[in-house]
């Protein structure tokens, strides 16, 4: 299989190709896809440089196609990967159920579009729970959320990586925005960082922990609930086991924090520059961006907001999806002060985060003078 | 090989198997199994199997073999034999995964002549879930979801699969409809089946099986019913591919 990124060198493009180029770079050898706006051009561009560079791609039938097959591509051991958004993503909880049950290391792009609707497919987070959490299970996945082209990058290569070395599916999760939006980023061949290639291999005859011998038959059908019980108990504990590991985020800030701003994905760039400047202004702001939502980095919020005086305001484009999962990793210090700024489908910029934080019923102005 | 004997490719560690007495899954994994062996072939084979009954063939053989979801065996496939072209893909399927919820599917595959063996068990019935109406319940049958008899004004009539798919398929597919009545024929349809793929086409094999247990049969009963009405319905054979069409 040739190298699809030689070096490393910068470039202008929008998020899609972005992802498609991180899949080529990273050595994924087939991709199964269904159209749906807005990750559509991930596929068109696979599908030119793939004929260029050995990779092969199928056009499915619909998305449960896609999911089914792209986990029979990475049971014979070949790096593999879907994209969709909104109700293709609904469809797609069926496979990836089964895949996050029988620890299959399918790789999925997710780019959000707001709804449930039609043509709305620019701006939206609504499919963070569906992401994390949508199958008939644990919702044991990885999922990272990006807020840049170099992001989309590094991260849908860190996902083809991790994938295979943990066995959860695995998400990177944008949105129309970032799909569609052009800007600079870096390509670069993993291997020159050290990164070397995705440890992918046949899932038949593997070893698998606790096993007595490699396997040979893979089932997702137990006799007894006890039976089921344990195979999940140790999945789960796997699970545990990893997040330390896994979990990533950004913050900056000052210990004499009187508001901790948290934000995901593309609104975490909206946030980024909100904190900056109220910062500048002589504000007490801290800003908090979880880069995996699952896990979530829920030690890291904790000690954040311990440097915020205990006061959050979540913004996102949902009705508290991201707001739920800060509630709950909080809470194991006590109820935070909590506040929300959420526009469900809808976009937000640095001065409506702005204007959120010095809102008199958001929060107390005079506290972060 | 006699065929009486048990294929050198069935894992013996899962045997006796765990279908119904009287089930006819047993002889369709046989005729399979033979198959296998008389074509060598089971270095490469990667069985996957569906949801309902066919599921018990889980560990059946000493091939890799994996479940699936309900109706989603042949993408599996599919992805399978796309990403390890050298592999043999056997999807094994009942009649309500391959026919109702799964017949995008097998219909999409057959139309791109996706180089994988489908073998679908005709048995008139949603079995494992308790004998409700399938896609190939007969005109009158009595199952749980049609109590007073199944009736063509309500719920049509019962799904040709092969005579279905010969009018998409590419010439070179083949197409059968075998029978655990005749099990040398069946294994010689599913060794061609095997052969075609190899060959770089798609092939699909049904196979009219028998379900005592949800048709509330005796073994004369059970017997009669396949022979004689399921048989009459559903023709035996191998079914002739359309030709390719001048464009």
């Amino acid at each position: 299989m040739e190298q699809a990124v030689e070096g490393e060198y910068r470039a202008f493009m929008t998020g899609n190709e972005a992802v498609a180029w991180a899949a080529l770079a990273a050595g994924a050898h087939y991709m199964f896809g269904y159209p749906i706006t807005p990750q559509n051009e991930i596929m068109h561009l696979w599908r030119r440089l793939g004929s260029q560079y050995e990779r092969g791609f199928l056009q499915t039938e619909d998305e449960l196609a896609a999911g089914f097959a792209t986990i029979g591509a990475v049971v014979s051991g070949k790096v593999a990967f879907s994209a969709t958004a909104g109700p293709g993503s609904v469809l797609f909880q069926e496979p990836l159920s089964m895949a996050e049950m029988m620890r299959l290391p399918v790789v999925v792009v997710v780019q959000q579009r707001g709804g449930p609707s039609t043509a709305t497919v620019i701006y939206s987070q609504q499919e963070l729970t569906l992401t994390c959490f949508g199958g008939n299970g644990e919702g044991l996945r990885l999922v990272y959320s990006t807020a840049s082209h170099q992001e989309l990058y590094d991260y849908t290569i860190k996902a083809f990586h991790n994938a295979w070395r943990y066995r959860f599916p695995t998400f990177v999760l944008g949105d129309g925005y970032q799909a569609k939006m052009r800007e600079a980023l870096v390509l670069y061949d993993p291997g020159e960082r050290g990164i070397g290639p995705v440890p992918a291999k046949p899932i038949f005859h593997s070893q698998r922990r606790g096993a007595e011998k490699p396997l040979l038959h893979l089932r997702n059908s137990f006799s007894v609930e006890e039976e089921l019980g344990e195979v999940l108990e140790r999945h789960l504990d796997d699970y545990a086991r990893a997040v330390p590991a896994l979990v990533e985020h950004e913050f900056f800030g000052e210990p004499d924090g009187a508001l901790l701003v948290v934000a995901h994905g593309v609104v975490g760039r909206a946030a980024r520059q909100a904190v900056q400047e109220l910062r500048r202004e002589g504000r007490r702001v801290n800003y908090f961006r979880p880069i995996t939502l699952r896990p979530f980095p829920e030690q890291a919020l904790r000690e954040a907001l311990q440097l915020s005086g205990g006061s959050v305001l979540v913004a996102e484009s949902a009705e508290g999806q991201l707001g739920n999962l800060v509630r709950l990793a909080a809470s194991a210090e006590g109820l935070p002060d909590f506040r929300s700024y959420y526009r469900p489908g809808v976009g937000i910029t640095a001065e409506e985060i702005k204007e959120a934080v010095l809102n008199e019923r958001a929060v107390d102005a005079a506290l972060l003078e | 090989m006699s065929e009486l004997s048990m294929p050198r490719c069935w894992n013996k560690d899962s045997k006796p198997h765990r279908f119904c007495p009287g089930c006819g899954h047993g002889l369709v994994l046989k005729a399979l199994g033979l198959a296998v062996d008389e074509l060598g072939l089971e270095e490469r084979l990667v069985f996957a199997c569906d949801i309902g009954c066919s599921l018990l063939a889980w560990d059946f053989f000493t091939f890799p073999c994996m479940q699936t979801h309900h109706g989603r065996t042949i993408p599996v496939a599919v992805g399978l034999k796309r990403a390890s072209p050298d592999l043999v893909a056997v999807a094994y399927m009942g009649d309500g995964g391959g026919y109702s919820i799964g017949l995008q599917h097998l219909f999409s595959a057959a139309l791109r002549s996706d180089p994988i063996t489908a073998i679908l068990v005709n048995n008139t019935v949603y079995a494992m879930t308790g004998g409700q109406m399938a896609p190939t319940t007969l005109p009158g049958q009595k199952t749980e979801t049609t109590p007073f008899g199944r009736e063509e004004s309500d719920t049509g009539l019962p799904f040709k699969g092969p005579e279905t798919l010969a009018a998409v398929v590419q010439p070179e597919a083949y197409l059968a409809r075998g029978t655990v009545a005749r099990v040398p024929l069946l294994k010689k349809m599913i060794k061609k089946a095997l052969e075609r793929q190899l060959q770089g086409s798609f092939a699909f094999v049904e196979a009219l099986s028998t379900c005592p247990t949800n048709w509330r049969t005796s073994a004369a009963d059970t017997w009669s019913f396949l022979e004689q009405r399921m048989s009459r319905y559903y023709r035996p054979g191998e079914i002739a591919t359309a030709g390719r069409e001048e464009s």
